[in-house]
C-alpha cells in the first residue's frame, strides 16, 4: 500500500528555541525520529521534556516565541506519490501549511473539556474542518459527519450533531475530538496525551477506538504520553526525551524488555505497576528526604497503644442527593442525582483505606461531607480517638473548629490550592495562626520542621508558590496539612496532577509520613495502582454506591463486582505481559448501576445492601449473591 | 425557559414600584417645593407675593396634600400614559420633552455605533498584536482618552471648528432651522453638527471599551479551542472571528442594560458646553427647580429603560450562549 522504505514523517536534527525574557531556551534539541505508514510511534517523557513541542512543531502551531532553528520535518504525503514536503520551511500560516494541517496530518489534545468552543455545537464544529478540505456540498457534509459521529461510537449521531459540547460527558467529548481530527482521513494523527484527563474505563475504550480506527483508516499515530501503561498497549516503536534530547528509541520490545539509558530504567522503576513484592518500594528519580524534629515526634498519647480495632472514623448510610435543573426553551425539567446514596464504611487507626471510582462517583462529595464542607441529607460520621468519640455532623462553632485539628485535607490540584500571593511560610503557618496555637518562635520552628519533614529547604520559606514545581507544591500542601498534627488525613487524588517520577516521590513521601507521625489515611484516587501501592484496603465506588470492599490483595485477587472487574481489566499495565484485553473491555455501561447483572443490579425495584464475604471483603448484591460465591 | 421569561418579566413590576416610590421619596426630600423656589425667586427679584394666590396655585397642583397622595396621583397617572404636568414649562411633561428625547437618541445611538466601530478593529488589534509598537501607541491614545475631561474636549473642539471651518458648531443643528419643521436640509445641517459631540461624548467610552475588549480577547485567544480551530486549517483571522471573538462579546451584551439610560440621560455636561437641545440638561434644571413631576416621570422612564435593557441583554445572551440558554447542563 505505501512506499516502506520513505517513513510517513522524519524529523531529523530538529531545533527548537524559546525566545524568552530571561533568555533563550533550546526546549527541543537536535531530535531524530521517524514514523512509518500506519504505525504508531509513542513519544514519551515527562512534563516539560519538549515532546508536546515537538508536536507542535510538526503541525505548525508552535507559539510565537517559538522558533525552528534548525533540522527539516520531512512528510512524505501518501496521496501525492513522490512529493515530500519540509513542513520546517514552510511559513506557519501560510496556504500549504494550513492544507496539511487537519487535512493530512490531525491533532487531539488531552483536554477534552477546553478543546471544543462551547458556543458552537459538536456538528458545526466537525464539519467546519471537512468543508475547510473537501469540496463538499452542504447535505454531504452533514452526511459525512454523521457517519463519522456513528464511527467514533455516538449512540445518535443525529442528535449529537446538534448538541454542545458542555452537554457531552468527557468520554464523548474525546470521541467528537476523535471524529474531528480524523473525519478527512489524515494520513497521521498526533495524539498529545489523548487519554489523560478521562477515567480508566473511559481510556481504555478510547483508546480501543483509536486503534481500530488506525487499523480502519489505515493512518499513522503520533502518541505522546507519559504513561508506560498506554505506550506498552499502543506503540510499535517508541522514543523518549528528557529535556529536550532523545534519550533512547527502538521498538516497544526492546525497550520495554532491555532499556538500556538509565533515564528509561529510573522511569520504569518509579511507576506503580500490579504486580509488586510486597514491600517493595518505588524509586522516584530524585529521592527525598523526610526528617521529623522534636516538635512532631509522636506524643506519648499518640504512642499509647490504641485499641486498632476501634474504626477511627466511621461513615454510616450516608446519602445526598443533588437536584439538577435541566431546561430547553420550553421546558425545564428537574431531575435528582444521588452524589452519595447509603455509603457505610470504617476506617481503623494507622490503616489507608483507598477510595476508588471514577470521576462523577461521589469519592470528593463524600471527602468534603466528611470534612463538613457539604452537608448530607441523612447518615452519620463518627471520630473516634483516644479522647473520646465525636459525631462529627453534630459538631458546630468552636467545636467544629477544634475538630479540624483532628482531621486534615490534602487536595488534588497543587497549583490552585495554595494562595500564589502568600508565601510558603504564611501558607505552612495559616493554620497554626487560625487555630491560635503557639507564638512566633514555636512557629517558626514548627514550619521549618515541616519543611524538613516533607523533603524541602526551611530556607525557601520567604519564596511564593510560583516559583516551586508541581511536585514541591504538593508537599507544601501535605506540610500545611500536617501544621495542626492531625491524627488522619484524606488525600483527594493527591498526586494526579504529577508527573510519574514526581508521584513516586509523593507517594513514598506519604508511605513514610505514615509510619513517622502514625497517621490514618483515607486516600482517594481513580488510579488503581496508586491505589493498591499505598492502601491497606481499597473501597471501590460507582454511581454514589460503594460497590465492593475489600484488603488490597482480596480485591485484586479475587474481585467480585462487574465493577470493579471492568475497572481492573481496564488498567493499562506498564510492561508487555499482561497487555489490555481490548476485546473484552465493556462498553460505558459498566458504570450504569441499573445494567449490573443480577444479583447486582441497583434499579427502582432492587436495592442490593452490602453483603459480608468474610475476610473482611464486602459486596454490593442481594443475598443470593452468597450462595453463588459459595458455589465458585 | 417560558417560565423562566415569566418569572423575569413578573419581577420587572415590583422592581418598577420600588424604583418608583425611592424616586419620589429622593425628589421630595429637600425642604419645600417648586413654589417655595418660585416665591424665593419672585422675592429676591423684589415683587410681592400675594399669599392667597400661592395657597390657592398650592391646592391646585395638590401640593398641599400629604405625600402619599400625591404619589399615588402620580403613579395611577403614570400608567394611564399621563406623565404629569411640568411647573416650570407650564406644559404637560409628554409635549416638554418630545422633541428633546428624539435628538438625544439620535446622538447617543450615533455614539454608540461610533464606540463600536472604532473600538472593535482597534481592540482585535491591540489583542492579536500584544506588546508591540502598535499596540503599545493605541493604548497610550487610549488612556488619553480616558484621561481627558469630555468638557475639555469639547471647548478645545468648540475653539478648534470655529478657528478652521469658521463656524459655530454649537447646538445639534444650525440656529435657522430651530422650531422649523422637519426637512432634508435639516437633516444634513443635524449631520454636520452631530460629529462633535458624537466624538467628544464616545472618546472616553472608546477607550474604555478597545481596553476591555483586548483583556477579554487575550484571555480567550490562551484558550485551547483556538488551537484546535487552527489545527483544523483554519486561516488565523477566521479562527479568530469565529471562536474567540464570538466568546469574548458576552461582556458586551451583558453592558445592553447599561447602554439604554445613558442613551436616554445621555452626557449632561457635554450638553450643557455645546448646548445640545438633549434630554440631560432638562433633568438637571428639573431637578434644581424641584419640578418634582418633570423630574420624576423622567427618572421613571430611565428605571424602565434600565430595567428592560437589563432584561434583552439577558434574552440575548441566553440567545447567544447556550451555555445560558441549556443552563445547568452536565454541570457537576
Amino acid at each position: 500500500m505505501n512506499d516502506q522504505l520513505t517513513p510517513l514523517l522524519r524529523v531529523r536534527d530538529l531545533q527548537v528555541a524559546f525566545d524568552l525574557p530571561g533568555g533563550e531556551l533550546l526546549a527541543v534539541n537536535k531530535v531524530s525520529f521517524q514514523v512509518r505508514a500506519g504505525t504508531t510511534v509513542a513519544l514519551v517523557g515527562e512534563s516539560g521534556s519538549g515532546k508536546s513541542v515537538v508536536s507542535q512543531a510538526i503541525m505548525g502551531l508552535l507559539p510565537p516565541v517559538a522558533e525552528i532553528r534548525s533540522g527539516s520535518i520531512l512528510f512524505a504525503d501518501d496521496r501525492k506519490k513522490g512529493t515530500i514536503t519540509d513542513i520546517a520551511r514552510l511559513h506557519r500560516d501560510g496556504k500549504a501549511m494550513r492544507q496539511i494541517r487537519g487535512g493530512q496530518i490531525s491533532l487531539i489534545f488531552q483536554e477534552p473539556m477546553t478543546s471544543l468552543s462551547p458556543l458552537h455545537t459538536v456538528g458545526n464544529q466537525i464539519r467546519e474542518a471537512l468543508e475547510l478540505h473537501r469540496n463538499v456540498s452542504g447535505r454531504e457534509a452533514q452526511e459525512l459527519t454523521e457517519d463519522m459521529l456513528r464511527m467514533v461510537g455516538f449512540p445518535d449521531p443525529a442528535r449529537a450533531l446538534r448538541t454542545y459540547p458542555f452537554e457531552l460527558s468527557g468520554g464523548l467529548r474525546q470521541r467528537a475530538m476523535i471524529s474531528m481530527a480524523l473525519i478527512c482521513r489524515p494520513s497521521l494523527l498526533i495524539a498529545d496525551e489523548p487519554t489523560t484527563a478521562l477515567d480508566v474505563t473511559i481510556q481504555a475504550q478510547i483508546l480501543k477506538l483509536m486503534k481500530d480506527l488506525q487499523a480502519e483508516l489505515g493512518m499513522a499515530v503520533l502518541m505522546i504520553t507519559h504513561d508506560l501503561g498506554v505506550v506498552a498497549n499502543m506503540a510499535d516503536d517508541v522514543v523518549v526525551m528528557y529535556r529536550g534530547r532523545v534519550m533512547e528509541s527502538g521498538t516497544r520490545e526492546q525497550l520495554f524488555r532491555d532499556p538500556q539509558h538509565p533515564y528509561l530504567k529510573a522511569l520504569m522503576a518509579a511507576v506503580p505497576r500490579f504486580n509488586m513484592e510486597p514491600g517493595e518500594r518505588l524509586v522516584p528519580i530524585r529521592d527525598i528526604k523526610s526528617e521529623t524534629g522534636h516538635l512532631l515526634a509522636p506524643t506519648e498519647s499518640a504512642k499509647a497503644p490504641v485499641d486498632s480495632k476501634k474504626p477511627i472514623l466511621k461513615v454510616d448510610s450516608l446519602s445526598k442527593c443533588f437536584t439538577i435543573r435541566q431546561g430547553s426553551w420550553l421546558s425545564s425539567e428537574e431531575s435528582k442525582v444521588y452524589a452519595l446514596d447509603d455509603v457505610s464504611f470504617e476506617v481503623l487507626p494507622g490503616e489507608c483505606l483507598g477510595l476508588v471510582g471514577e470521576s462523577g462517583c461521589g469519592k470528593t462529595t463524600l471527602s468534603k461531607t466528611i470534612m463538613r464542607a457539604l452537608t448530607p441529607d441523612q447518615g452519620a460520621v463518627t471520630y473516634a480517638d483516644q479522647d473520646g468519640e465525636i459525631d462529627v455532623l453534630g459538631l458546630d462553632g468552636s467545636r467544629l473548629t477544634d475538630f479540624r485539628q483532628k482531621l486534615q485535607f490534602v487536595f488534588q490540584d497543587p497549583f490552585s490550592s495554595l494562595n500564589p500571593r502568600m508565601t510558603v511560610f504564611d501558607i505552612v503557618s495559616e493554620p497554626l495562626v487560625i487555630h491560635g496555637i503557639g507564638d512566633d518562635a514555636y512557629r517558626r520552628e514548627m514550619v521549618s520542621e515541616l519543611m524538613k519533614l516533607v523533603g524541602l529547604d526551611a530556607r525557601h520559606l520567604n519564596r511564593y508558590p510560583h516559583s516551586f514545581s508541581g511536585g514541591q507544591r504538593q508537599r507544601i500542601g501535605i506540610a500545611r496539612a500536617l501544621a495542626l498534627k492531625p491524627r488522619m488525613l484524606i488525600c483527594d487524588e493527591p498526586v494526579s496532577a504529577l508527573d510519574v517520577s514526581i508521584q513516586a516521590q509523593v507517594l513514598n513521601l506519604l508511605k513514610d509520613l505514615q509510619e513517622q507521625l502514625n497517621l490514618t489515611y483515607l486516600f482517594i484516587s481513580h488510579n488503581l495502582a496508586v491505589v493498591d501501592y499505598i492502601a491497606d484496603r481499597i473501597a471501590v465506588m460507582c454511581a454514589g454506591r460503594l460497590v465492593e470492599l475489600a484488603p488490597r490483595e482480596e480485591l485484586f485477587r479475587n474481585p467480585v463486582h462487574p465493577y470493579t472487574k471492568a475497572l481492573l481489566r481496564a488498567v493499562p499495565d506498564p510492561s508487555l505481559d499482561n497487555p489490555l484485553d481490548f476485546e473484552s473491555i465493556m462498553d460505558s455501561r459498566c458504570s450504569i448501576p441499573s445494567e449490573w447483572p443480577a444479583p447486582f443490579t441497583v434499579s427502582e425495584e432492587t436495592h442490593p445492601r452490602l453483603i459480608d464475604l468474610g475476610d473482611g471483603h464486602f459486596v454490593r448484591a442481594d443475598e443470593s449473591a452468597l450462595t453463588l460465591r459459595l458455589a465458585s | 425557559m417560558l417560565t423562566y421569561l415569566a418569572r423575569r418579566i413578573l419581577i420587572m413590576v415590583p422592581t418598577l414600584i420600588a424604583i418608583s416610590i425611592i424616586t419620589f421619596i429622593i425628589i421630595q426630600l429637600p425642604p419645600g417645593d417648586y413654589l417655595t423656589t418660585m416665591i424665593n425667586e419672585m422675592q429676591s427679584q423684589g415683587e410681592n407675593v400675594d399669599q392667597s394666590k400661592i395657597d390657592a396655585l398650592r391646592a391646585q397642583y395638590g401640593l398641599d396634600r400629604p405625600m402619599y397622595v400625591q404619589y399615588f396621583h402620580w403613579a395611577t397617572g403614570l400608567l394611564q400614559g399621563d406623565y404629569g404636568y411640568s411647573f416650570e414649562y407650564q406644559l404637560p411633561v409628554a409635549d416638554v420633552v418630545g422633541d428633546r428625547v428624539f435628538l438625544t437618541f439620535v446622538l447617543n445611538f450615533a455614539t454608540i455605533i461610533f464606540i463600536w466601530v472604532v473600538a472593535f478593529p482597534i481592540g482585535i488589534y491591540s489583542a492579536t498584536n500584544q506588546y508591540s509598537l502598535g499596540d503599545y501607541g493605541l493604548t497610550f491614545l487610549g488612556f488619553i482618552g480616558l484621561a481627558t475631561p469630555n468638557f475639555l474636549l469639547a471647548l478645545i473642539l468648540l475653539y478648534l471648528a470655529n478657528i478652521w471651518f469658521g463656524t459655530s458648531i454649537g447646538g445639534m443643528m444650525d440656529p435657522k432651522y430651530l422650531d422649523q419643521p422637519w426637512s432634508g436640509e435639516k437633516v444634513m445641517s443635524v449631520l454636520e453638527h452631530l460629529w462633535v459631540p458624537v466624538v467628544v461624548i464616545g472618546t472616553s467610552g472608546t477607550a474604555a471599551m478597545i481596553r476591555r475588549l483586548r483583556a477579554n480577547l487575550l484571555d480567550e485567544l490562551q484558550k485551547q479551542y483556538v488551537v484546535t480551530a487552527r489545527a483544523k486549517g483554519l486561516h488565523p483571522f477566521k479562527a479568530l472571528m469565529k471562536y474567540p471573538l464570538r466568546m469574548s462579546l458576552n461582556p458586551f451584551i451583558a453592558d445592553i442594560g447599561n447602554m439604554l439610560p445613558q442613551v436616554i440621560s445621555g452626557s449632561a455636561v457635554v450638553a450643557m458646553v455645546l448646548s445640545l437641545p438633549t434630554t440631560g440638561p432638562m433633568l438637571i434644571g428639573a431637578l434644581q427647580s424641584q419640578d418634582m413631576y418633570l423630574a420624576g416621570s423622567f427618572l421613571m422612564f430611565l428605571a424602565l429603560l434600565t430595567v428592560i435593557g437589563m432584561f434583552i441583554s439577558d434574552l440575548l445572551l441566553a440567545v447567544l450562549d447556550p451555555r445560558i440558554r441549556l443552563g445547568g447542563g452536565t454541570n457537576r
